[in-house]
């Protein structure tokens, strides 16, 4: 049994109003919901709706033999609710045929992986929870923004949990290798990975309608055609693309929604595949290898690597100068500062400055709604210095509340030390009588009494003021008494030291316990 | 007494200082009797002198109403000619942006920011063509008109006027608003140069706009020192207001460059200076407002030094957003490598903001309230900015004294030395 493993990509970022010098510290509205609504609402009719319908007609035709996986950012999510409930139900109503796999991802479609850990486990997670909450299933499939992957992100993959992970099966990567069966990690064992089978993917989502291509038109008898001219023992053809490509980069005109109608029948009878989600090939296949990835890879490009979106001048300073903000946007609780954080994390703000395509860009252009990334750059710094004007704000207030606990603390720690040095003082004044009585010494003579005094004493004084006061006496002293303890006294006394920290730890808590309730005083209330 | 008077831009259609410093010569001229006969090539063709909104040299709004302007136009008979002479153009660059037009068909966007010049109609093979064949306009006007001397404005009216002198055999004054040596930075176009020497030469008296454009006249050009004349730049006292309302929404000082973004203005000094002071105090925020050919560039170093989050570009400003953008400026900087005059800081000087100009602008001979520094001197540029953004004692008095220096640079006066310069000539 051979399989073909279908991932379509769903996404839609929250573009940016084109936003002036002049709006810095005025306006906080930082997206463009015309623009937004309008492309949601252009694309669900040209693409989500029509697409959606087919899979299910085929699904419903050909029952559990046909599936197929989605992986939709939270952003796409966030406009379907906005814009599209329609697009959402139909959906809805895929998942709930259950031939249909959602995959985990950033929910920003961001490059959090690249930059902070603690950052893509959270957006990982909030997107994980999204989709159970809307299609009832929670992912067990990773697939990262742009399929990028590395050793060590797929690591961080496996440690949320995440059995299965989709990449590119980039060429300076594979070598001589066939992307056509199941590796792992070369860090983590336990993380699988499906590759895209560039050349076959990228048929049905660049060279479709490509009329210079030799092999255009692209029929259903071809492309199975070529499925059965693989390599028998190969396993798995994974056909990885944008959904997009189905009625907004190939329009209907072109054939694609026939081709794709057609596909599933050719294949059941003209060859020996049968389609699979990712999570079920998870469970089927055996790796045959691990992957090494010591530099991020992409799925974008001929270079298929990470300069679409880093690496010029333009894309760092906006990329470093973002997450610089990290640790501060943590530290607020305002939910409008989280989200915009979050959209403005979106790949596509630094794949709009990139410098690549400035010549030629095709592709690029395509989705570009800027003139040049000069002034992409532009529009992002600006809101981008909003955006760091509002979190200084937000953390400064939590700073002078920070500052106040640390005041009341200081108080407290205060007020301990003096009661803790007021008992020690009075038991010292306990000893120091006994002694006086017995010789009329001072405490601080101990240190020069004979051994034999010394036990004397020892057996005139209370064991537990003695060890109250040795809390706070001297080294020397301390060298003095204790060795002079009889080994019942020596016991009882450590022990009583032991009992002396409880106390104070019991203190201590009672003191930690008043901070945390001030704490939550003053935090506790904000939300 | 009767002026022909040549220019290339006039209000409503200007690029630069020139047409400012056109509009408010011939507005000190005229108050003081002299008649004028404007002429100017026709670039755009949509000139309504009631409906257009005149503006000046960065765009602050003119008041059509005002009854000195009605006065004004009384004393000016205004003429143009057709043409496509583009100011602020260099030869190169003019046949490139018209060899695109033609080309695409399309407008032409000079930047990023889409400061469209705006082309109808058809256009001269060359910039040198069209130079010539308002000459040739030119003394056929000169023939037609009646006039006691002749008054061209820098170098592309400069053939205009010598044929206008040789056809009518009246005296000429050129007045020297920038060389090609300011515009270039040393890059001469020899062409623009012949001209400029050759104007000059024909010229019975050259005016210059400061010492330092007399210096590269007498030096550069090897004119007689003789028959040049310095005549500083004024500014327009009328349409002085006083802008409010306008206020930045930060907390940080903001620091204004405002010019186009060329070689000429010193930009790339700018920047530098706002990284060293960025250094030392990431409180204040810098704001370069314009466009030209060095702008990509200039968005590139400031993303390399890591400064984007307090350095902004605003793109070409005019009418209200440039009198927003001063009320916002704590520090308005003019770091030209050469600048003839500079009529800039003073609109910013008359905004209550302080200006640090460079030792190499012909303004910096005649303000005391501003502080002078060397455009090469990034450090002192930068101690000036951070010396204005935190010693309010400094910042006041250059407000106070500053607004004051602006408001005695009058045209009048400026036009007395003109009216000399002309009777000189007339009486020689």
């Amino acid at each position: 049994m051979k399989a073909i493993c279908f991932y379509f990509q769903v996404h839609q970022p929250m573009r940016l109003r084109s936003y002036r010098f002049f709006d810095i510290g005025e306006k906080q509205d930082y997206f463009d919901d015309h623009n937004n609504s309008y492309i949601m609402r252009k694309v669900a009719q040209k693409n989500y709706l029509p697409m959606n319908a087919l899979l299910l007609d085929l699904i419903k035709e050909y029952g559990s033999a046909f599936k197929v996986s989605f992986s939709i950012s939270g952003t796409a999510l966030d406009q379907f609710e906005a814009y599209a409930p329609d697009v959402l139900e139909s959906f809805k109503r895929l998942a709930e045929t259950g031939n249909v796999e959602f995959l985990a991802e950033t929910y920003a479609h961001s490059l959090a992986a690249l930059k902070s850990k603690e950052e893509f486990t959270n957006q990982v997670q909030t997107q994980a929870r999204k989709i159970e909450q809307l299609f009832g299933r929670k992912p067990t499939t990773f697939r990262n923004t742009e399929l990028i992957y590395s050793d060590e992100i797929g690591a961080m993959v496996a440690d949320m949990g995440y059995k299965v992970m989709l990449t590119e099966g980039a060429k300076h990567v594979m070598g001589w290798r066939s992307p056509n069966y199941m590796y792992t990690n070369a860090i983590n064992p336990k993380l699988k990975l499906l590759l895209k089978n560039f050349q076959m993917s990228d048929d049905i989502a660049f060279r479709f309608s490509q009329q210079s291509w030799k092999e255009w038109p692209l029929t259903t008898e071809k492309f199975v055609g070529w499925l059965t001219q693989i390599n028998r023992d190969e396993e798995v053809v994974n056909l990885f693309m944008d959904y997009e490509t189905f009625g907004e980069h190939q329009w209907e005109e072109t054939g694609i929604f026939n081709f794709m109608r057609a596909l599933p029948g050719r294949v059941f009878s003209h060859s020996d595949f049968e389609f699979a989600t990712p999570a079920e090939l998870g469970e089927k296949l055996q790796p045959v290898a691990s992957i090494h990835v010591p530099h991020p890879i992409s799925w974008a490009d001929e270079e298929r690597d990470l300069t679409a979106w880093l690496g010029n001048e333009l894309q760092d300073e906006a990329f470093d100068k973002l997450y610089a903000l990290e640790e501060k946007v943590k530290m607020c609780d305002d939910p409008k500062i989280k989200q915009d954080w979050l959209y403005l994390q979106t790949s596509d703000h630094f794949y709009y400055m990139c410098t690549k395509f400035f010549s030629d860009g095709d592709v690029h252009k395509y989705f570009n709604p800027y003139g040049t990334p000069y002034e992409a750059f532009i529009n992002y710094m600006n809101i981008l210095s909003d955006f760091i004007i509002r979190v200084e704000k937000q953390t400064r207030y939590s700073k002078t509340d920070a500052d106040e606990v640390k005041n009341a603390a200081k108080k407290l720690i205060e007020t301990t030390g003096k009661m803790a040095k007021k008992k020690s003082r009075q038991a010292k004044k306990v000893v120091k009588e006994k002694l006086d009585k017995t010789k009329e010494m001072n405490f601080e003579d101990i240190k020069n009494m004979s051994d034999t005094a010394v036990k004397k004493l020892l057996r005139e004084v209370d064991l537990q003021k003695l060890s109250a006061a040795m809390e706070d006496a001297g080294e020397e002293i301390r060298e003095k008494v204790l060795p002079n303890l009889g080994k019942r006294a020596r016991k009882q006394f450590d022990q009583m030291q032991e009992e002396l920290k409880k106390v104070k730890k019991s203190d201590i808590n009672k003191y930690k316990k008043e901070i945390e309730d001030k704490l939550r005083d003053i935090f506790g209330n904000k939300k | 007494m009767r002026v022909l008077m040549f220019g290339w831009e006039f209000p409503p259609h200007i690029t630069g200082g020139l047409g400012t410093a056109c509009y408010g010569l011939t507005k000190g001229l005229s108050k003081h009797g002299t008649e004028i006969i404007f002429v100017v090539p026709k670039a755009y063709g949509d000139e309504d002198q009631e409906a257009a909104s005149i503006r000046n040299a960065s765009g602050i709004p003119f008041d059509m109403k005002d009854e000195e302007y009605k006065a004004y136009w009384e004393h000016i008979k205004y003429l143009e000619v057709g043409s496509n002479i583009i100011p602020y153009v260099s030869p190169e660059y003019f046949s490139k942006i018209t060899e695109e037009t033609k080309k695409t068909g399309e407008e032409f966007k000079s930047s990023v920011f889409s400061r469209d010049y705006e082309f109808s109609g058809t256009y001269g093979k060359n910039l040198m063509e069209e130079v010539a064949r308002y000459a040739l306009i030119a003394s056929a006007l000169a023939l037609k008109e009646d006039f006691d001397v002749i008054h061209a404005h820098d170098w592309l009216t400069y053939p205009a006027g010598i044929a206008a002198k040789k056809s009518s055999g009246k005296k000429l004054v050129v007045h020297m608003h920038a060389t090609e040596f300011d515009r270039t930075g040393g890059n001469v176009n020899q062409q623009v140069y012949d001209i400029e020497r050759q104007g000059m030469e024909e010229a019975d008296a050259v005016i210059t706009v400061s010492n330092l454009t007399r210096n590269i006249v007498i030096e550069k050009y090897g004119i007689t020192p003789d028959k040049v004349f310095t005549v500083h730049n004024a500014v327009d006292q009328n349409d002085m207001k006083n802008h409010n309302g306008n206020k930045k929404h930060f907390e940080e000082k903001l620091v204004t460059f405002l010019g186009r973004i060329t070689f000429q203005k010193g930009p790339d000094y700018f920047i530098e200076a706002a990284y060293k002071v960025l250094q030392k105090d990431s409180n204040i925020r810098f704001a370069m407002a314009g466009s030209g050919d060095m702008l990509l560039k200039m968005i590139k170093r400031v993303a390399q030094l890591r400064i984007a989050d307090k350095f902004h570009f605003t793109g070409f400003l005019q009418g209200s957003d440039v009198d927003h953008i001063f009320s916002m400026s704590d520090v308005f900087v003019m770091p030209s490598v050469s600048e003839p005059f500079g009529i800039v800081p003073l609109e910013a000087m008359r905004s209550s903001v302080p200006v640090i100009i460079s030792k190499q602008s012909g303004v910096a001979e005649v303000l005391h309230h501003a502080l002078k520094v060397d455009f090469w001197d990034i450090d002192a540029m930068a101690d000036a900015i951070y010396g204005l953004c935190h010693y309010d004692g400094l910042s006041k008095m250059f407000k106070k004294y500053g607004k004051q220096e602006v408001e005695n640079l009058k045209w009048e006066n400026a036009a007395l030395k003109v009216i000399d310069v002309y009777n000189k000539l007339l009486n020689s």
